[in-house]
């Protein structure tokens, strides 16, 4: 974007925004908008504190674990479904269900099994995220051009060579994608987990902050959570493209 | 014209250099007739064109031949051997190129080679060598999607080269590429069939391709897929490929396909 023949960097609407919220804040219009110096310098604070670096460790490491649990089953359920149709026929309706389901509604039932703790939110992450890992891993091995695997199977490859070499290089594109819309979706679980469960990392932080109405710690929160789930985004765009260039033009 | 094709098969069947015979191959696919009954033989060392419209199955006769379509009924013999599946005596190119995207044109070439347990090392030197005579020098480490259609090709032919089998099939391979590039391409298979002394086995659409890079030329009805009439092209190939399309024997033969096609297309 150009303004008056100048170069304005992408990030340049943040601070607008940035600068109308301080206005607002400043204005003391109503208690839930604080200004944005402040929310600032109370974030700066609250990342020095005990309670915010243990509930960040927490919340790491149920992601992390879901996640793990997400893609190291989601990715090879995602393939057999696409290779073999009695595993579709099996599995099918279930994930497409799952996917699109509002499984928020589903947590307090995951309390009741898994009990008030870090096992309820790595569940939710899990749920979250897997059955998009699922459907597009699927995807991914059904859409492999039929000429490639004739090609393979005409040069003497079966099998385990044939799944190795042909069909899951060139599902690659599409399992990386799957994987990173899950990761988006697992940021969402986790935040989700926890504020449900509420006596667990961020969640307990978000219980306690609105409950004593610290709006500036409120938002410095939020504010760094939103980053981080766009930081891993991002992160995960560039390794995809650099996965794609070599998947090229298909 | 079906009685000289009888005659035609019977004399084929005398010869005892066919490094392909195919007996009696029927296909259907549900209720749909591809092939029927179809008995043909290859000579070792020349280019046999199955030459068709759309549908008559020459495709799939092909695919049958390569071992990667199961026949319904007859059998398919390779060197005397019965055909099960795909075979190193056999190599196949396609017709979409069936290049891996994520691997470079030297990887690509090699990869008949690599599926085979080649050491790397020698990979490289066979690949090498039918990169250059296909043309490529210098795209050894460019990706598919960098290359032009036509470049596309030369790589799926050094890789059917790379294995060095006794058969190549050639599934339309120059159909997906633009006209100058094509007749660029059917010089150099020319030229290819001259210096590799191979048996190719080459389908395509195109009457005026097949009548330029042909030894024999098998006309295919449309479905159920017959052999409706064997034509043995009399043109000098040493001639310049320009004087070769200007030949009467080449002009005479793609008409006289045309007038055994005319009735099919409607």
């Amino acid at each position: 974007m150009t303004i008056f023949g100048f170069r304005v960097p992408m990030m340049a609407s943040l601070i607008v925004w940035a600068i109308l919220w301080e206005i607002v804040g400043r204005l003391d219009l109503i208690f839930l908008i604080p200004p944005m110096s402040s929310i600032i310098e109370t974030g700066v604070h609250l990342v020095q504190t005990n309670s915010w670096q243990n509930a960040s460790i927490i919340t790491l490491r149920s992601f992390a674990i879901g996640m793990a649990l997400a893609i190291g089953i989601g990715v090879p359920l995602g393939i057999l479904m696409g290779r073999f149709k009695a595993v579709d026929n099996l599995m099918g309706l279930w994930v497409n269900m799952f996917v699109s389901a509002p499984l928020s509604a589903l947590v307090p039932v995951l309390m009741i099994l898994f009990g008030l703790g870090e096992t309820t939110v790595v569940v939710t992450v899990f749920l979250f995220a897997v059955w998009i890992i699922v459907l597009d891993a699927r995807a991914g091995v059904m859409q492999v051009p039929p000429s490639l695997i004739e090609m393979g199977r005409s040069y003497g490859a079966n099998g385990w060579v044939l799944f190795s070499k042909i069909i899951l290089l060139s599902a690659l594109p599409e399992i990386l994608a799957g994987i990173r819309i899950g990761l988006i979706r697992g940021v969402k679980g986790v935040v989700i987990g926890q504020i449900l469960v509420s006596i667990v990392g961020y969640g307990e932080l978000f219980e306690l902050f609105s409950r004593s109405f610290e709006m500036e710690s409120f938002w410095a929160l939020t504010i760094i959570l939103f980053a981080a789930a766009m930081l891993l985004s991002a992160l995960i765009e560039t390794f995809e493209k650099r996965i794609e260039y070599y998947a090229g033009a298909r | 014209m079906q009685q000289a094709a009888r005659s035609t098969i019977k004399a084929a069947a005398t010869n005892d250099e066919a490094i392909v015979q195919v007996r009696g191959i029927d296909k259907t696919y549900g209720d749909i007739e591809a092939l029927r009954n179809v008995d043909l033989e290859f000579s070792r060392g020349k280019l046999t064109t199955l030459l068709g419209p759309s549908g008559c199955g020459k495709t799939t006769l092909l695919k049958i031949i390569a071992g990667l379509v199961p026949a319904t009924a007859g059998e398919i013999r390779v060197n005397g051997r019965v055909v099960t599946g795909p075979g190193p005596e056999r190599a196949f190119v396609f017709q979409d190129f069936a290049l891996m995207p994520w691997a470079t044109v030297m990887r690509n070439v090699a990869f008949g080679l690599e599926l085979r347990g080649v050491n790397a090392a020698e990979r490289k030197r066979i690949a090498t060598h039918y990169i250059e005579e296909v043309g490529l020098v210098g795209f050894e480490d460019k990706y598919p999607h960098e290359l032009s259609g036509g470049m596309r090709q030369r790589v799926g032919i050094a890789r059917a080269f790379s294995v060095n089998a006794d058969v190549l099939l050639l599934d339309e391979p120059f159909s997906a590429v633009d006209e100058q590039n094509r007749r660029k391409f059917q010089e150099d298979l020319l030229r290819l069939v001259d210096l590799e002394k191979k048996t190719f086995i080459f389908v395509t659409h195109s009457i005026e391709e097949a009548v330029y890079v042909s030894d024999r030329i098998v006309l295919l009805s449309p479905r159920p897929g017959r052999i409706s009439q064997i034509i043995d092209p009399k043109i000098d190939r040493s001639a310049s490929p320009d004087d070769i399309r200007r030949d009467p024997g080449y002009l005479n033969t793609v008409e006289e396909i045309w007038d055994g096609l005319r009735h099919y297309v409607d």
